[in-house]
């Protein structure tokens, strides 16, 4: 008897426990995008243009150097920032000015953007500054058709032209 | 409380432990079947046979949800009964990691799965990485092209899915440390039923994957397991910012708590090196660790680990009233409740009323009544002392102390039980016959 009064104590404690855990590993469903939404992706690593352009070293500064550090160009470390700007249908999403990693500002610039968007046709255009000036040297516009539930991928790629559109 | 919700959750951590080793063990199995390759990764655990890999993978996945719902249940149970503080800082402090271990673990292991699910997961916490700046680069990029992920990816998660699961093993191995006789096997009535039920869920609603990771779409609606991966809805309805904040803030809190809500300690227990004979059982019995040799064998208190609990006391064999001394000094003893100061109220009770001598634990579901001698545990009670009552004239002792699983200083009842049954030093006497109670025993002489 005692036993079997375990068990049921058991099994009181149990059953709900089973449930609160059957229940909750699977739902709520959550919507990481809304329902007609789609994603947008800005997304790359670049390296920068130098800040300051090299620059030959005259004869009396190279006699100056150890004969092994004699480089004939003085090429200062540090990057330009990057700066980035996306539109969506002619409206400014995102502006960032990105500044290149490491202690010495000659690493990569990262950007990385999280967009939703509602599905359907957009003109997205994005422009990239790597060197200093005030124009952008890099930009590109596409009209895209974005079905719910999918990514458009914005890389960049220097070596491949500019902006890469993945969709 | 009912009785067997208060034992169950007495048993929370070795709980832990238990579902600990059941995923370490259906793990094991799965990883033997897993194909680590982008190509073949989840058509591996779709082929997984319905009736044992199936139920096994089911089993792994309830079982990472009830080692969250133990873990929390655990941390709160000890954070309301106030065991975070004093002496128990150690064993708070090293358990506040395991809770991130824990979640990071499981987290890791839903990536393995490579449904949209896992892309989820993966995506998010790789973002939340980015805007701390955690990475050379956005670790979120590995996961955004079919040409950027590889194979050498899975050897990554794989890694990490065994990697931090050992890292959590051996902070379960410290968290422990400073625990006598720590408890990490479950008993096997509630062992057995954890298994049923996981066992149950497992047949009763078989966990599935959802469609195949797809880096060019975002899943519209996923279904998560909000037990581990709460954290990412709860980053995208606030910002990674607002996470980090929550996630810093809360281990801070929780591993300052000891320090912001310290009170006064009772004081340590001494040892009188004339009385210890080294003999050791203090340091067998005490439920914290407190106790250690010195170089000469004998007793060394080490008094930021002491509960003033006074079981080291209870355990001294030089603790009993039969020594012919006036005043009683123990080799191990409470500064302010002393073995001496036990003798003497003893001695008022048996002269007051001695047909009723009651030895009662402070921490009893009833408190002393008067007349009734208070003991800070009930194994603070040396059993020579029973025996003493008896010969002088009381017909029957009663000790009361704590019912099954709820001892104050965790080991109070387990040491009575063996010492009153003989089983362990310093033991009652053969011609003292102990009786059983629901939470203590009665005494006569044979």
């Amino acid at each position: 008897m005692k036993q079997a009064l375990r068990i049921v104590a058991q099994l009181a404690l149990y059953l709900p426990l089973m449930a609160l855990i059957g229940y909750f590993s699977t739902a709520p469903k959550f919507s990481p995008v809304g329902e007609n939404e789609a994603l947008l992706r800005l997304s790359f690593i670049h390296a920068a243009q130098r800040k300051a352009p090299c620059r030959e070293r005259s004869a009396e500064e190279l006699a100056k150097l150890a004969p092994n550090m004699r480089a004939a160009l003085d090429c200062p470390r540090e990057r330009s920032p990057v700066v980035v700007e996306l539109e969506l249908d002619g409206k400014l999403v995102l502006r960032r000015e990105v500044a290149p990693a490491g202690l010495k500002r000659d690493g990569n610039a990262t950007v990385y953007l999280r967009l939703p968007v509602p599905a359907g046709r957009h003109t997205v255009a994005v422009r990239l500054r790597d060197r200093p000036g005030e124009d952008f040297n890099y930009t590109r516009a596409e009209t895209v058709e974005l079905a719910p539930g999918r990514v458009l991928l914005i890389d960049f790629a220097a070596a491949q032209g500019g902006f890469l559109f993945r969709g | 409380m009912p009785r067997h919700l208060q034992l169950m959750l007495r048993y929370l951590g070795t709980l832990g432990f238990l579902l600990f080793w059941l995923l370490a063990a259906s793990g094991i199995y799965l990883y033997i079947r897993f194909d680590t390759s982008v190509a073949g990764a989840y058509q591996s655990i779709g082929d997984l046979e319905w009736w044992f890999g199936g139920v096994l993978r089911s089993m792994h996945r309830y079982a990472a949800d009830a080692f969250v719902v133990v873990v929390l249940a655990h941390v709160v149970r000890e954070l309301l009964a106030g065991r975070f503080r004093g002496f128990r800082a150690y064993s708070w402090v090293s358990g506040v990691p395991l809770v991130w271990l824990m979640y990071a673990s499981g987290i890791v292991g839903y990536w393995l799965v490579w449904d949209a699910r896992s892309q989820f997961s993966a995506l998010a916490t790789a973002e939340w990485m980015f805007s701390a700046g955690i990475g050379a680069e956005p670790m979120a990029r590995n996961f955004l092209g079919a040409e950027q992920i590889s194979d050498r990816l899975f050897s990554l998660f794989v890694f990490l899915h065994i990697g931090l699961p050992l890292a959590l093993l051996a902070g379960m191995w410290v968290h422990v440390q400073r625990l006598g006789q720590p408890a990490t096997v479950t008993p096997r009535r509630f062992a057995l039923g954890a298994l049923a039920l996981l066992l149950v869920l497992a047949l009763l609603r078989p966990v599935a994957s959802e469609v195949r990771w797809d880096p060019g779409a975002v899943p519209q609606t996923v279904s998560i397991d909000w037990f581990l991966l709460f954290l990412h809805p709860l980053m995208y309805a606030t910002s990674p910012a607002v996470l980090w904040a929550l996630v810093l803030g809360t281990t801070i809190l929780l591993a300052a708590l000891p320090w912001l809500a310290r009170r006064p300690r009772l004081p340590a227990a001494v040892v009188s090196l004339e009385n210890c004979n080294g003999c050791g059982r203090c340091i067998a019995d005490c439920p914290y660790e407190a106790v250690t040799r010195q170089p000469d064998r004998r007793a060394l208190v080490l008094a930021d680990r002491c509960a003033a609990c006074g079981i080291c006391a209870g355990a001294c064999p030089s603790a009993t009233p039969f020594r012919s001394v006036a005043e009683l000094v123990s080799g191990i003893d409470l500064p302010d409740f002393t073995v001496q100061d036990l003798r003497r109220k003893l001695q008022a009770a048996l002269d007051a009323h001695p047909d009723r001598v009651v030895f009662r634990c402070e921490h009893a579901a009833q408190p002393a009544a008067g007349g009734e001698i208070a003991l800070r545990c009930l194994a603070m009670l040396p059993p020579s002392f029973v025996e003493y009552a008896l010969r002088r004239g009381a017909p029957r002792v009663q000790a009361v102390g704590c019912r099954e699983g709820a001892c104050k200083w965790r080991l109070g009842m387990d040491l009575c039980a063996e010492r009153f049954t003989g089983t362990r030093e310093p033991h009652l006497r053969r011609n003292v016959r102990a009786e059983k109670l629901d939470d203590g025993y009665t005494f006569a002489l044979r």
